[in-house]
């Protein structure tokens, strides 16, 4: 872990079903302070889910969420997002129909419109001189790799503690997912936690400090980044060149 | 009247009616872009706001018969009892959505949009049993003042149908293109998870759709008891009918959609009734519902498949 230690996201336990379909199953994690943390593991084994729960878009049936020390398994999600943690969604879901500009202002929906809004404009603006470009254009009718910038923008604005991006490489080129991990590093080098999902394990774990592995809903792994890097089991599920994919959960 | 004349009438009674229709179809198009369901309700709202602008009006002593208003008396007329109107519809369609519709939230199926026929029975019934069956003469302050266009006689029922519906749907239109609010709305249409990851409270984004969707409804039945000088308990089928008619030939959920479909179907109200005779209007109306259905289910701007991922 980091220096400045000091827990910003913790799960203890947590439950979670769909109907009777036992999802995640006692899990934990403690995500600290100005870490980047990858969650690791084939299709269907609650990593999704894991994003869920942390936005309150799925309730945890039982086991604790604490953000900042504070539980947050029953706050909407608006409150959670007014408290510092924001998604970068899987697939990027823009909103197809706005502009750029829009999207980004949605992004910041909970924040008040003064000059604090226009400095994080000006600093999605400085990372992704891109989405400057592009931002009056409709955001559906974007590149992958410009929509991936706008849905890190749109992240950024607001202004969050946490950021949590499912699949941020998802459908993206290897140049491009290169250039999505720089900014990733970036802005947690500016003192944003990042917790992300991704399947693509190899680019996950350069640029992560720690990481866990689930597999059918349970976290069977977990340590730093190094030492996940060179652990068998992962070179083999995920790192290898057999691209083996764990028993669907 | 030459023939030409009649057309010319028959195309300035059509705006008029495609006005009506508009704020109607406007409710439809609001409630369904964000919740996917046709709300039968509004029907009734429609008809309940024509009876709140007749009682209005009363109360401001406008009796069936008396005198027309002029001058600023006439314009404070209009105005109070356009507000209180839609006022009163926009809080009966969140009464609407908080009591019944809320409770089947996340009910999968027709639920919901059963329960709305139900409730816009209820509200076809309330009325009919308290008021009667008869229809009401509606009070009208207007001046009889008239001009002659072409051939064809412009009266001012029609111009003030004009001005009201072009201002409500130019506030509607600013509203959400450009407020907080109508952004947050437009965002929760697109993608109602997304947003409400973004933070955006998506039950009073819902209510707000009920609200703005109900009080246009309420203007619409306003407009209708001073263009037809009586209202009934019975009003709300025919327009509703059309104006859903509207809204799907525009592309539901589409705002822009509802206010071309709605002036679309007024024309051929009027000018296929004038063609065939009036009788076959709804016929020709509803036989375009089917084509459009059928040739372009998604109308004439909406998108051919909804974006859902």
């Amino acid at each position: 872990m980091p220096p400045d230690s000091g827990l910003l996201l913790e799960f203890r336990g947590v439950n979670t079903h769909y109907g009777d379909l036992h999802v995640l199953k006692d899990v934990s994690y403690a995500i600290g302070r100005g870490e980047i943390v990858a969650l690791l593991g084939g299709n269907a084994c609650g990593k999704s889910t894991t994003m869920k729960t942390i936005m309150g878009v799925v309730r945890p049936t039982s086991g604790t969420v604490r953000f900042e020390g504070a539980p947050i398994e029953r706050l909407r999600t608006a409150e959670r997002v007014r408290r510092g943690i924001a998604p970068v969604l899987e697939a990027r879901r823009l909103f197809p129909r706005m502009t750029v500009l829009e999207n980004l202002e949605l992004g910041a929906y909970t924040r008040p419109r003064g000059p604090e809004y226009m400095e994080d404009l000006e600093r999605v603006f400085a990372l992704f001189p891109r989405v400057k470009e592009r931002r009056s254009q409709i955001a559906g009718t974007l590149s992958g790799g410009e929509q991936q910038m706008v849905a890190i923008g749109r992240a950024l604005m607001a202004r969050p503690r946490l950021i949590c991006m499912d699949e941020p490489s998802m459908g993206l080129s290897p140049l491009l997912v290169e250039q999505v991990f720089d900014i990733i590093q970036q802005i947690n080098a500016q003192g944003t936690t990042i917790f992300m999902v991704e399947q693509n394990a190899a680019m996950a774990l350069a640029i992560a400090h720690r990481g866990y592995v689930l597999q059918t809903g349970q976290v069977v792994l977990s340590g730093e980044a190094t030492s996940l890097r060179e652990n068998p089991a992962i070179r083999e599920a995920y790192l290898g060149e057999l691209q083996v994919t764990p028993a669907a959960g | 009247m030459t023939v030409a004349d009649v057309y010319l009438q028959q195309i300035i009674n059509g705006l008029s009616l495609g006005a009506m229709y508009a704020l109607l179809a406007l409710g439809f198009t609001l409630v369904y872009g964000i919740l996917e369901l046709i709300n039968f309700a509004h029907f009734n709202v429609f008809m309940v706001g024509s009876f709140v602008g007749l009682g209005v009006l009363r109360l401001l002593g406008v009796m069936p018969g008396a005198p027309a208003l002029a001058g600023v008396a006439l314009v404070a007329v209009l105005l109070g009892t356009l507000i209180v109107t839609m006022l009163a519809a926009g809080l009966l369609g969140v009464a609407i959505e908080r009591l019944a519709l809320r409770p089947l939230r996340n009910l999968r199926g027709p639920a919901a949009m059963i329960t709305t026929i139900g409730i816009s029975y209820i509200l076809l019934n309330v009325v009919l049993l308290s008021l009667g069956a008869d229809s009401k003469n509606f009070p009208n302050p207007l001046p009889s003042w008239t001009m002659p266009v072409g051939g064809a006689v412009l009266r001012l029922r029609e111009v003030l149908i004009w001005l009201v519906s072009l201002a409500l749907m130019a506030i509607l239109t600013w509203f959400v293109q450009f407020t907080r609010l109508g952004k947050a709305m437009r965002a929760t249409a697109q993608d109602a998870e997304a947003a409400r990851m973004m933070g955006i409270e998506v039950d009073r984004i819902i209510i707000a759709a009920f609200f703005l969707g109900s009080a246009l409804a309420g203007a619409g039945g306003l407009m209708f008891g001073l263009y037809y000088n009586f209202t009934s308990y019975i009003i709300g089928f025919t327009a509703g009918l059309r104006a859903f008619t509207a809204a799907v030939l525009g592309g539901i959920g589409n705002v822009p959609g509802a206010m071309l479909g709605g002036l679309i179907i007024g024309l051929i109200e009027a000018l296929g009734g004038q063609l065939v005779s009036a009788s076959w209007a709804d016929v020709i109306i509803f036989s375009i519902l089917v084509l459009v259905l059928v040739f372009r289910p998604a109308g004439l701007l909406g998108r051919v498949a909804p974006n859902k991922s």
